[in-house]
């Protein structure tokens, strides 16, 4: 795992392959350099809105463009499309426009702008409303190939992305990515662990941690948390029996509240939850955060071995 | 083109006796600022809006925003004059299942284009439309109606600042200035200091009228219509619950409705039934 390469980046390139479609336009507000829709506004500058330094007026701009046929694609960084949180509930989602909003620098890993900027709760937020996509993709190749699914999407939808590179997992791969569907990285029996993000690849390193203590762990990339893949999660419950989820988000409401869920109504099972303990971050190196939060793969090595005490 | 003042005024009355008996049907919703934007939703409806009302979703159409979208009643009038829902429809106002919902809502009503129901979001969504017509090389117009206390959500002003900055000329503001919001006078609840000041110096054209003078509004929406170098507002001096006497300037009809006894002194001022 040698290649990595940043989310963000693969954010930037889906949008200069969707130009062809002439109803996809960007938005931005004042972060187009960070979250890289820069490449699509310098290529098309007439279809790039700058909203200024204006969240709320960027997502209903969107909604008033979606309402009228176009394919709207806005950015910022995570934490400030919270922001805007109302326009999107009651201007985006209230009426199902397809308005695409791209949340990048999400989670601790964000790293040294420290804790204002590190969101911690925008999966759990937008997961609550109605008819709105959720993903928070592992990977440059995945998030590209989500990214331009989304233009064939007539939901809304949050993406979050993260600033710092991680490991290349899908070159070559790209047949397996797919809207609302888990992707199983690796197989084994005693434990399966369900992560979204940066912790997709945290998760592989912790199995081949247990592989050495003769444990063997199934890792899915679990990178849309709504509609939630439940099928897949009720498969690994009846063949690994404990279930851990790993996210750089709250512990409360992301994707462990989202497995959780779907475990207590569907197929109940022990499950450990990975992630930021309900706390806020601090400024510091991406992989320190990690470790600070206590998410980063011994920790989800330590998490599979609780969970495989809990099994009958 | 000239336009038959009395027509356009008996139309207002039809639709203010529309108003009242919805929120009385109801025993709720919003009167008051229904009362003031009506005579300036008649004079756009009847002689600037280019839309089908056999074809509501007619894509070159223009787009109105009630952005103020608690004032659905004075909405769901006049689309009811200009035929597209029925004066029966009427009665689902604030009903189950009803198109006429609380909010406008373009979801549930035929010639509503924006779901409204929280303030200080429709100029950002007008916004959207209006960048989508220019971008398809269209001359439609989006119109966009606020209220004064709407403008104390900041958010209109990034949208202000938005559509100078792209000199959006097909977008086009109507302000009801009644001087009253929820729970009192706007001068209590936050004082707004010059508001046309405001608007010329985001860099929009801006322009004053009457709002109950048929001939002042039409000159209003002509002066929207010949500024295209950029956004256009006119702010209408209107009356809280104009046109029912126990309703006007008084912000207990922002959201009240009236009750048997009023339900009749109004028809009566609205000319349906004789003293």
């Amino acid at each position: 795992m040698s290649n990595v390469a940043a989310t963000r980046d693969g954010y930037g390139e889906a949008l200069l392959e969707l130009a062809n479609n002439p109803k996809v336009v960007v938005l931005e507000a004042d972060l187009g350099k960070s979250t890289k829709s820069l490449h699509f506004r310098k290529a098309h500058p007439n279809r790039t809105v700058s909203c200024g330094i204006g969240e709320q007026n960027m997502l209903l701009v969107g909604a008033g463009l979606a309402a009228s046929g176009y394919i709207p694609f806005a950015s910022t960084f995570a934490i400030f499309t919270e922001r805007a949180f109302e326009q999107m509930r009651n201007g985006v989602a209230r009426p199902n426009l397809a308005v695409h909003v791209c949340g990048s620098h999400g989670g601790t890993h964000t790293g040294t702008d420290g804790s204002s900027a590190q969101s911690i709760e925008d999966l759990a937020i937008f997961r609550t409303l109605p008819n709105v996509i959720v993903m928070h993709p592992s990977d440059i190749v995945s998030t590209k190939i989500l990214t331009m699914q989304l233009a064939e999407s007539n939901s809304p939808s949050y993406t979050r992305t993260a600033r710092n590179k991680t490991p290349v997992l899908y070159e070559g791969k790209e047949d397996l990515i797919k809207i609302g569907k888990g992707i199983v990285l690796r197989e084994g029996n005693d434990v399966a662990i369900i992560a979204c993000g940066v912790m997709v690849s945290e998760s592989l390193k912790a199995a081949e941690q247990l592989a050495q203590e003769g444990i063997h762990a199934t890792v899915v990339d679990m990178h849309t948390l709504k509609p939630l893949d439940g099928q897949l999660i009720d498969q690994l419950v009846s063949t690994c029996g404990s279930i851990v989820t790993a996210e750089d988000h709250n512990i409360i409401g992301g994707l462990g509240g989202a497995v959780a869920e779907h475990l207590a109504s569907n197929s109940p099972a022990p499950l450990e939850r990975v992630g930021v303990p309900d706390r806020f971050g601090e400024s510091g190196g991406a992989d320190e955060m990690l470790e600070v939060m206590k998410i980063s793969s011994p920790f989800i090595a330590e998490a599979a071995q609780r969970a495989i005490k809990r099994k009958l | 083109m000239t336009w038959n003042v009395e027509d356009l005024e008996e139309t207002a009355r039809k639709c203010r006796v529309h108003i009242v008996n919805m929120v009385h049907r109801a025993q709720a919703g919003h009167p008051g600022g229904s009362l003031s934007e009506i005579d300036l939703l008649t004079a756009l409806y009847k002689t600037q809006m280019r839309v089908k009302s056999d074809e509501p979703t007619w894509g070159d159409r223009d787009r109105f925003i009630l952005s103020k979208g608690h004032a659905s009643p004075g909405m769901y009038a006049i689309l009811a004059e200009m035929g597209f829902i029925s004066v029966e429809d009427l009665s689902s106002y604030r009903v189950l299942g009803g198109i006429c919902q609380g909010h406008v809502d373009m979801k549930w009503c035929p010639g509503v284009d924006f779901s409204a129901g929280s303030l200080g979001m429709g100029l950002s969504f007008g916004m959207g439309t209006a960048i989508a017509a220019r971008l398809e090389g269209s001359q439609r117009q989006t119109y966009v109606m606020l209220g004064d206390g709407e403008i104390q959500e900041g958010s209109v002003w990034e949208a202000a600042m938005a559509a100078a900055h792209h000199e959006l000329g097909n977008l086009n503001v109507i302000l009801d200035r009644n001087r009253i919001q929820n729970d009192d006078f706007c001068e209590a609840q936050m004082r707004m200091f010059d508001i046309p000041a405001k608007w010329r110096s985001f860099g929009w054209n801006v322009k004053e009228v009457n709002g109950h003078d048929m001939n002042e509004i039409l000159e209003g929406l002509e002066f929207l219509g010949n500024n295209n170098d950029g956004p256009s507002i006119i702010i209408a001096h209107t009356v809280k619950g104009h046109g029912i006497s126990y309703m006007a300037d008084n912000p207990a009809f922002h959201g009240a409705a009236p009750n048997d006894e009023q339900y009749h002194q109004a028809m009566i001022e609205l000319g349906e039934v004789a003293q």
